[in-house]
Order: C-alpha cells, then structure tokens, then sequence
C-alpha cells in the first residue's frame, strides 16, 4: 500500500521556498545586520534536507543535480582567490574594498569584495553540511 | 505613543503566555499521544502566533520599525507547527500506539483492515 504523503508534500514545497528566501535575506544582511555567510549556508542547508526528508533523495537528485563535494571545494577557491585578489592589485593579503556604485532600480548601493568571501564561505558550508548529511544517510555511496 | 504600544503589546503577549500555558497543562493531564498532540500543536501555535503579533505590534507602534522577519516567522509557524503534530500522530499511529480507552471510535483502523483485505485478495 503505497502512502498518502499529500500533506506534507504540499507544505515542504511552500516552506523550502520561504527557507531559501530566508536564508538569501540571512546572507544579504550579514555585512550591517545579524547574518552572513555561515549561517545563510546553514539554513539553505536546513531548507535542502527538508526537502531530502519529504521526498526521496533520488527525486531532489534529479530535480537538483549538485555535487556537494565540488560545491565545498569550489567555496574554498573562491575565498582563497579573494583573498589573492589583493595581492594581485599590491595590498595585503585578503585586502578588503568597497565602493558606492548607482545600479538602476536599486539605487546607491554599497558593494564590497567581502561578499565575494562571503560568497565563498556559504558555498563551502552547504557543500560540507549537505554531503556529511547525504554520506551518513546512505550506505551504497 | 510608547505607553500605548506597550500596553497593546502587553496584552497579546500576556495572552500567548497563558495559552501555552494551557498547552503544556493540557501536555501533563492528557491520556495519550492523540489527544496531547491536539492540546500540543493547536494552543502552543496559538501562544506563539500571540507573542510574535505582540512583539510585530511594539515595534511597529513605538519606533515605526515594520519587521519583514516576523511577519515570515507567524507565517512560517502557522504553516508549518500543525503538518509537524499531524506527521507525529500519523507516525504513532502507524507504529500502532493505542488510543486511550475512552475514546469511543476507530474509523481509520475498519479503513486499514479494508485495505489489508483487498491486498490480500
């Protein structure tokens, strides 16, 4: 007999949506506000293993082809590579700027290079956390 | 102006204390998981919904702050606490916890024997 899991398949698809918002608001305000990069890693985390649970991991494979390790190795490069981009324009190592640019519809909008660190740091906590999750869930990987 | 937020704010956070007060007495004298998961999800997501509107409400008043966050927090809750009691009582249920011995019907246990019939046949 196969199981009527309609509830909580609906929710799941409306939460995960409000958890992935969340966590790119989490992100976003890491620089002024409560936030950044390793907790809005964190929680898209959290939003991908609700979506692990609810479903079955063959079907978010699918529908989210990502290889987790490459995910943690690809978030490391892009911190060390920040951090050789000061190096490359003759400041120190990790160097930080910022720079008030006018982007149309949105304004002044202050942009700084921490948020490609920042950028870095998530990408290396979802690779981690999802694959340490996805690893001791399954015995045949 | 300060006063009256408080005031508001006060009152609906009185009133969601008292609620999950009442929950978690209704947690202690309840007979079984059933009926504990009704006082647990339903009066507790009550309580909480009460306490964020309070504090959406304070912070609104006093110093014109409209919180985004709390706003997703009572939707997130309102969504999300009862599928978690209705999973649990479904996951009992399935585990075969028995009802307590008040309660006077069963109609989901004549539906699984029905099922398991026709599997059968």
């Amino acid at each position: 007999m196969k199981p009527n899991d309609v509830i909580l398949h609906t929710v799941t698809k409306l939460a995960s949506v409000i958890i992935f918002a969340f966590s790119i608001h989490l992100f976003m305000a890491g620089h002024h506000q409560p936030g950044g990069g390793f907790i809005g890693g964190l929680t898209t985390t959290a939003g991908i293993i609700l979506l692990f649970l609810a479903f079955d991991i063959e079907t978010i494979r699918k529908n989210l082809p990502i290889d987790y390790k490459m995910l943690a190795a690809l978030g490391v490069l892009i911190s060390v590579l920040t951090g050789v981009g000061g190096l490359v324009l003759g400041e120190a190592f990790l160097e930080q700027m910022f720079d008030y640019i006018d982007v149309p519809l949105f304004g002044n909008v202050e942009l700084a290079t921490a948020v490609l660190f920042d950028i870095g740091v998530a990408f290396a906590v979802i690779g981690t956390s999802v694959s340490i999750i996805l690893s001791i869930s399954e015995d045949d990987l | 102006m300060s006063a009256s937020a408080e005031v508001i704010a006060g009152i609906f956070i009185f009133v969601g204390t008292i609620i999950s007060l009442i929950s978690a007495i209704g947690l202690v004298r309840l007979p079984d998981v059933y009926t504990r998961s009704h006082a647990g999800s339903k009066s507790s997501t009550l309580g909480v919904l009460s306490v964020l509107v309070g504090t959406l409400l304070y912070f609104v008043i006093s110093e014109g702050y409209f919180s985004i966050r709390l706003i997703l927090g009572i939707v997130f809750v309102f969504l999300t606490a009862p599928v978690a009691a209705h999973v649990i009582c479904r996951a009992a249920y399935r585990s075969n916890v028995p009802l307590t011995e008040t309660s006077a019907e069963d109609q989901l246990k004549d539906y699984f024997e029905q099922q398991s019939k026709e599997v059968n046949e």
